[in-house]
């Protein structure tokens, strides 16, 4: 008979820890930049297309922030239940890293595209102003004063998204996701693995502490005064 | 020049309608200087944003050197918009980028070659004084620092307007000065036209040739500094060079204010009065300077009981216009004076 419990040697916890960890950071480095990449336009046409904007449309700013919110409404668990058809269909496969990429991508576009819109709230409206009578087009002024003025909190952004995503994806591991959330799970909660279950505690505070501290850092390095 | 003929602006929001501008007509000249003054929600700022076409006029025309603006669609209106500089409020630069970046921005937008934009950036650091600060960030410069490098941006594409919208507004006495100075200098120079929307009456004092007083979102007033200062019906003239507090006279006088109202004031209109009269004039207050090379003044005298078209005919003649105070409260277009001073508490 096997016995309910059994503690993983400390030795051997590197073995399961370490392509684990590589596993996470793939998930949460390919949604992230999924999510940077559609995200970012998201929130630029949120922000402008409101009142005030670079192109008001308040008609198309209502269905972005409709849209946007519907993606932030679902607990990430029942939203990832229930696109799998979905999922399926993109990636062909219900469970492992790129199944849960999917669900992922889906909950971090719309909560990003907030944090961009935010960001570039913040910036004095002057600022567009400027560009614009300095004779700058919409993309120019976009780029070169709006989102380069934003900088900083679009960082700060980006760390507080990569955090939640880093925590979906532990939450991924429920449907077999891999990845450090995947261990904790099947090691630590399935089989009662106390030492697996702190280890991967450990590990998933310090990734969360060092993605904090080096978002903080970059944000005071890319603000002037 | 650029002119501005009937300028409306209707905001709608739902179901209200608000006309910050009520038809505004104003033309000024190359190299000339024009202020607009008006309280706050005057609609200045809605002006502002109508001349350099950040905001499109519900009707009107804003005609530059011959070209109308308000014709132009989005595209062409992005080129037309590169002949008119804007100077903005002192917090308008880019905090990201340096001096010379910020400078360099309009030239960014136009994709001027690299040497050629460092050439002219350097150039326009320089011409405002500011030729060792080109990689300082703007929280490294002082307020006047930061205006003068808007300046220098707002010059970057050799514009033949530049519009001053409240630049020196939050600036200390000493630096408006020095802007105001900069700006004079630069009309000089480039022979630039200049259109200054403020609120400080100092700053219309200090360089404007003309200026218009916007109410309600209407210019009410409107004329060359010192022909505005000569008219003692102007209430603009009266803000612009107020009646200095008079001393007191003694009981038995009549108290008269007199305006400078021509190019030939006899020096000693004084004297001449007392002659004239046969009585001592007491000079009881007196504000006398030049406006370009011709001197404004006003002056509150005290003369025993005279016959007041004897009074009036005698200063005409030396190219003055008085009018008796009576209970302390003026006569002629006085009334309208207290409307004004408000101008200077409007922040």
């Amino acid at each position: 008979m096997l016995p309910l419990a059994t503690n993983t040697p400390l030795g051997e916890l590197p073995d399961l820890l370490l392509p684990a960890i590589g596993e996470t950071l793939q998930m949460v480095g390919v949604t992230m930049a999924i999510v940077v990449a559609l995200g970012t336009p998201l929130g630029v046409a949120l922000h402008n297309s409101a009142r005030g904007g670079l192109f008001p449309r308040p008609k198309l700013n209502a269905a972005l922030s409709w849209v946007t919110n519907l993606g932030r409404s679902l607990p990430f668990l029942v939203l990832m239940a229930s696109i799998i058809p979905f999922t399926r269909l993109l990636v062909g496969s219900t469970i492992g890293i790129w199944a849960a990429v999917v669900p992922m991508t889906v909950a971090g576009i719309p909560f990003f595209g907030r944090l961009v819109e935010n960001a570039l709230r913040e910036v004095p409206r002057e600022v567009t102003d400027v560009a614009r009578a300095s004779g700058g087009s919409t993309a120019q002024i976009i780029w070169r004063a709006q989102l380069s003025e934003a900088l900083p909190g679009l960082v700060a952004g980006l760390t507080l998204n990569s955090i939640a995503m880093l925590e979906y994806s532990a939450i991924a591991g429920v449907i077999g996701a891999g990845g450090i959330g995947f261990l904790a799970i099947s090691y630590g909660y399935q089989r009662f693995d106390t030492s697996v279950m702190v280890a991967t505690v450990l590990v998933l505070i310090v990734l969360v502490q060092i993605v904090q501290l080096s978002g903080d850092f970059a944000v005071r390095r890319l603000k002037r005064g | 020049m650029i002119e501005l003929t009937e300028l409306t602006k209707v905001f709608e929001r739902g179901e209200t309608r608000h006309a910050a501008l009520n038809g505004v007509s104003l033309t000024v000249q190359r190299g000339e200087i024009a202020a607009v003054i008006g309280p706050s929600g005057a609609g200045k700022s809605t002006l502002a944003r109508c001349i350099n076409m950040l905001e499109r006029p519900s009707s009107g025309r804003v005609v530059l050197d011959g070209e109308d603006l308000t014709a132009l669609r989005e595209r062409h209106l992005r080129e037309a918009r590169r002949s008119i500089g804007t100077v903005f409020q002192a917090s308008s630069l880019l905090s990201r980028k340096t001096a010379a970046q910020n400078v360099a921005l309009p030239l960014d937008f136009l994709e001027v070659d690299r040497g050629q934009r460092d050439e002219r950036v350097h150039e326009l650091l320089d011409r405002v004084g500011l030729g060792d600060r080109g990689d300082a960030y703007p929280h490294e410069l002082s307020g006047g620092q930061r205006q003068r490098v808007g300046i220098a941006r707002a010059l970057a594409l050799r514009p033949s307007v530049l519009l001053s919208d409240e630049a020196t507004s939050g600036l200390d006495p000493a630096t408006t000065k020095s802007v105001l100075a900069m700006l004079s200098q630069l009309r000089d120079d480039l022979s630039l036209t200049i259109i200054l929307i403020t609120h400080e009456m100092d700053v219309v004092r200090e360089i404007a040739d003309r200026a218009a007083l916007l109410e309600e979102g209407r210019i009410v007033e409107e004329g060359r500094l010192q022909q505005l200062m000569r008219d003692p019906a102007s209430a603009l003239g009266a803000s612009l060079l107020p009646h200095p507090a008079p001393a007191a006279a003694d009981g038995e006088s009549d108290v008269w204010r007199v305006h400078y109202v021509s190019d030939r004031v006899d020096p000693d209109w004084i004297g001449g009065l007392s002659r004239a009269l046969d009585a001592p004039v007491s000079l009881l207050a007196a504000s006398i300077e030049s406006v370009g090379a011709d001197p404004v003044g006003r002056a509150t005298i005290a003369l025993p009981p005279r016959d007041p078209q004897l009074v009036r005919d005698r200063l005409a003649a030396s190219g003055l216009h008085g009018e008796p105070v009576i209970g302390g409260l003026a006569t002629a277009g006085e009334q309208l004076v207290p409307a004004v001073p408000a101008l200077s508490e409007a922040a």
